[in-house]
């Protein structure tokens, strides 16, 4: 395997690397936010009086003193900078104490007196969902934040062609993101009038726009900046846009630089979760193995504010029959407002709940039909040019869920290993189990919204080059993945590729960085600016020369045929001294996806991606502690631009989607998070993790440019399932609730 | 006196009682000492007290008056060669948002000075307090194990 290549990893290993709060700038003030102590409620008075004759304290931040708009929403503009009038949830932010040093600005928090008036909340989506039942977000008028259905064939012919029907409840648990790095923002207000931004945020120009819309700017008189964040795994979308926003606000108001870093404290706190899913299913089967229909309704907790519920649903919407053919489908899945504590993007977006349960649902159902795991799976798996069940025909790219399931059986000797499963037997010390899962993932955006992306690449005159995408970095490796791409098109050494630190002032706003869709998205781009660089660099020669450049390998210019033309540096200096900038833009614009929200049915994503992950495991009878023995998994990624960081993310997806099914959880007490720190947070340990196998599949996928897929949140998307079915297999029960907690 | 990475440091009166991690930090802008929890339970924060291990973010700086500390800053040499643990944390892949980076090399370290020819499992008892939510830690074994081969070649 090529060795690992990271563009940052020598700034990482050396501690220079520097992360928001590890910038100072001159004269810099330091902010803190005040939370809600309750969930709902109407603000009668903030009374700051005291807190502003604490020492150091320059100015307590009220909603009122907003220059622009008070709320913001990347669909549903319902979220406040600072919560005015009406409390709707315990991660509110009342006010904002700004001080020459943190550690004053902390001190004057209990200093201000909050007077409220409660208003009943509501904690169950259930409740929230009743006609009767008060709003929580009067100003959009329901508490059903979404709805969003499936219908095809007929349901009532599906249950008649059945012989056996199952039905069956699962619910999946709310859980933290816990990137390392606490949320942290620093604004500062340029001499030329342009808010300048950095933060630990994964969405600059989502930022930007919250940054604008809080201080009514333009958004060109918004500047952020990207500097190395500490995890983000979805989570630092709308509360970490917001945080920067906080701090721009304050920078803005005293005309000094300010910093805004939260604790972890503030940080659990406040920021969104995944969303905890209550799903009901009813599936038939044919004695001939087949899947007749399958029934469902799910209802999600968005919790106060909207986010992406409507997004993160509609992909459980879309993929609510899991990877399987489905001739009959009625499904109905509910984003719901609550006063807990938000809901948002969290890796896997709407995914991991509907695979806990599929997952499972397609073994009880085998069971029933006395057929095993795997030929049930074979017989009723979407193929090459099946029909999807929102009608899509997946005939664009390579079809490769047999290919990667088989992989994985073969690799961990499933069928000879099922055989030792203990199923809960009594005269066991130990019960052994192993179990898979697979599934299938539609790539990116989807319908969710336009989805382009773009790249400049600027070569210098010394031959030296400039690169930069509309992705951001979050840890995951998409700067050394857009560098790979460049490199190998242009045929240079990495080393001659920089990654320009971005700015939403330099390049278009390619939307966010999520949905897998970084390589896919701007490594498209990146690709298609290299090929428009190397026609104005092939014209330049072909005037000069009268040779045709086809050829760009290891640093030289090459015909067709092999024949040298120049060397890099030389073909580059010719085009500076002609008057040509070896410069090019280039763009990736996704192919055109369609939805109709009456049937659900449509295109839903451009391009999926494949995966089976399997597990073994022992569990204690005793103790019923679960121990892992083995983690496999197999991925089509389409192409490995970098195989070190793609298996880095099986690795980081299995061990995150083993901690989901394990033991992950965030329990509130009326509506707020219990957990102050993380030792009220469990999180996998070196420890807790066996040896893993990281199988890459490689079909180029001829919808992506680069040939390259996504795979970061394809990875923890089966784990919790394909533990679930490990588990019945050692202990002989069905656990329907995540995390999977063992009972006697 | 407090020694940090080699350079000797006077400590006056009114810094003692100042909590260690912000002293490096905000004082001598060491920030490779890196701050997710503040309560001990994350790893971010580690550095090494006389080679061994502490959380940064639990002691005062009166705590460390007479010891001798290493944070990451103190690996690579002056002129910015990498301590073998570094570029083997590179080679194998085990870098990514790299919050955890710092602490892990430093733990890692404090493991290899003690034990040089570490098994998988014992490496992953060393990192145990080290919480990484990026890389499910294979890779960060692969780097400590082929960091023990570079470092002491010779068989036990």
């Amino acid at each position: 395997m090529r060795p690992a290549f990271r563009n940052d990893a020598y700034a990482k290993v050396t501690g220079g690397a520097k992360y928001t709060d590890d910038y100072t700038l001159p004269r810099m003030l330091h902010a803190v936010p005040l939370h809600a102590q309750t969930a709902s409620a109407l603000i009668k008075s903030i009374d700051c009086s005291l807190a502003l004759q604490s020492p150091g304290v320059l100015r307590v931040i009220l909603a009122e003193d907003i220059p622009g708009t008070i709320k913001f929403g990347q669909i549903i503009k319902d979220y406040p900078t600072l919560a005015h009038k009406r409390i709707c949830s315990t991660g509110d932010v009342l006010a904002l104490v700004v001080a020459e040093s943190r550690a004053q600005a902390l001190a004057a928090l209990p200093l201000i007196k909050v007077q409220l008036e409660e208003i009943p909340p509501i904690f169950d989506p259930e409740q929230a969902m009743l006609p009767t039942a008060e709003l929580i977000n009067p100003d959009y008028g329901s508490n059903v934040c979404n709805y969003h259905r499936v219908r095809n064939g007929d349901i009532q012919r599906g249950e008649a062609d059945s012989d056996f029907i199952i039905e069956q409840d699962f619910s999946t648990s709310r859980i933290e993101h816990a990137y390392l790095e606490p949320e942290s923002a620093l604004a500062d207000l340029r001499p030329d009038g342009v808010m300048e931004v950095i933060g630990s945020m994964q969405h600059p120009f989502s930022t930007r726009r919250f940054v604008a819309s809080t201080l009514g700017f333009e958004l060109s008189d918004v500047e952020v900046k990207t500097v190395p964040i500490g995890g983000a795994f979805g989570g630092k979308d709308d509360t970490a846009a917001l945080v920067c926003a906080r701090a721009a606000l304050c920078a803005y108001l005293l005309k000094r630089p300010v910093k805004l870093t939260y604790s972890r404290e503030m940080s659990l706190r406040e920021s969104y979760k995944r969303h905890p899913y209550k799903l009901q299913y009813r599936m038939g089967v044919g004695k001939d193995g087949s899947i007749t229909f399958v029934k469902v309704r799910m209802v999600a907790d968005g919790g106060a504010y909207c986010s992406v519920t409507p997004w993160v649903t509609w992909r459980s919407t879309v993929q609510c029959c899991g990877c399987y053919e489905v001739p009959n489908v009625h499904c109905d899945v509910y984003g719901v407002y609550t006063n807990n504590v938000f809901s948002g993007a969290f890796r896997g977006f709407g995914s991991p709940q509907v695979n806990f349960a599929i997952e499972q649902l397609v073994e009880i159902a085998a069971q029933k039909l006395g057929l095993d795991e795997i030929s049930f799976r074979r017989k009723n798996m979407v193929r090459q040019g099946s029909t999807t069940i929102t009608n899509q025909v997946l005939d664009t790219h390579k079809v490769s869920l047999q290919e990667v399931m088989d992989k994985v059986l073969k690799e961990i000797d499933y069928e000879a290993k099922r055989a030792k499963c203990s199923f809960g037997d009594p005269k066991q010390d130990k019960w052994y189990g192993i179990g898979f899962a697979i599934s299938y993932r539609g790539m990116s955006l989807g319908a969710e919204g336009v989805d382009f992306n773009s790249a400049i690449i600027n070569v210098q005159p010394d031959g030296s080059v400039l690169l930069e995408t509309g992705i951001h970095e979050n840890g995951q490796g998409s700067e050394s993945a857009m560098i790979l791409i460049a490199a190998e098109e242009l045929g240079l050494p990495v080393e001659r590729i920089r990654y320009r630190m971005p700015s939403t002032s330099n390049i278009p706003d390619g939307g966010t960085t999520v949905a897998s869709r970084g390589t896919l998205l701007g490594g498209g781009a990146t690709t298609n600016a290299a090929k428009i660089l190397k026609g104005i660099i092939a014209e330049t020669l072909l005037k000069e020369y009268d040779l045709s450049a086809e050829r760009f390998e290891n640093g030289q210019i090459l015909t067709p045929d092999g024949q040298t033309i120049c060397t890099w540096e030389k073909a580059i200096a010719l085009c500076y001294s002609k008057q040509i900038y070896p410069y090019a833009f280039g763009v990736f614009q996704a192919p055109r996806v369609s939805w109709d929200e009456e049937t659900g049915h449509g295109n839903a994503y451009f391009t999926w991606v494949y995966g089976c992950q399997a597990v073994e495991l022992e569990v204690d009878p005793k103790t019923l502690k679960v121990t892992l023995l083995n983690l496999v998994a197999a991925h089509d990624v389409g192409k490995a631009i970098n195989p070190a960081m793609v298996k880095g993310q099986f690795y980081g997806g299995l061990a995150m989607g083993a901690g989901y099914g394990l033991f992950e959880e965030l329990p509130l007490a009326d509506g707020g998070v219990i957990a102050t720190n993380l030792h009220q947070y469990r999180l996998m340990r070196a420890t807790d993790l066996p040896e893993m196998t990281a199988i890459i599949v490689e079909n180029p996928d001829p919808t992506s440019p680069s040939k390259a897929k996504g795979i970061g949140e394809p990875t923890l998307e089966i784990t919790a399932p394909a533990i679930a079915n490990a588990i019945f297999r050692a202990t002989g029960k069905r656990y329907v609730d995540q995390p999977l907690k063992l009972r006697l | 006196m407090i020694i940090v990475n080699g350079h000797k440091h006077k400590i006056p009166e009114a810094l003692l009682d100042k909590k260690l991690s912000e002293w490096l930090r905000e004082d001598l802008y060491l920030t490779g000492v890196k701050i997710g929890c503040e309560i001990g339970v994350c790893g971010s924060c580690t550095i090494l007290v006389d080679n061994l291990t502490r959380r940064s973010c639990k002691m005062l700086v009166k705590d460390a008056v007479g010891h001798e500390i290493t944070t990451i800053e103190g690996l690579s040499g002056e002129d910015g060669t990498l301590h073998p643990l570094q570029q083997a944390f590179m080679d194998a892949g085990a870098i990514q948002c790299g919050f955890c980076t710092p602490g892990m090399v430093l733990s890692a370290l404090a493991l290899l000075l003690q034990n040089h020819h570490p098994t998988r499992s014992e490496i992953r008892q060393a990192l145990k307090g080290n919480i990484c939510r990026c890389t499910g830690y294979q890779q960060i074994v692969d780097a400590v194990e082929r960091a023990a081969r570079i470092m002491y070649p010779d068989p036990k």
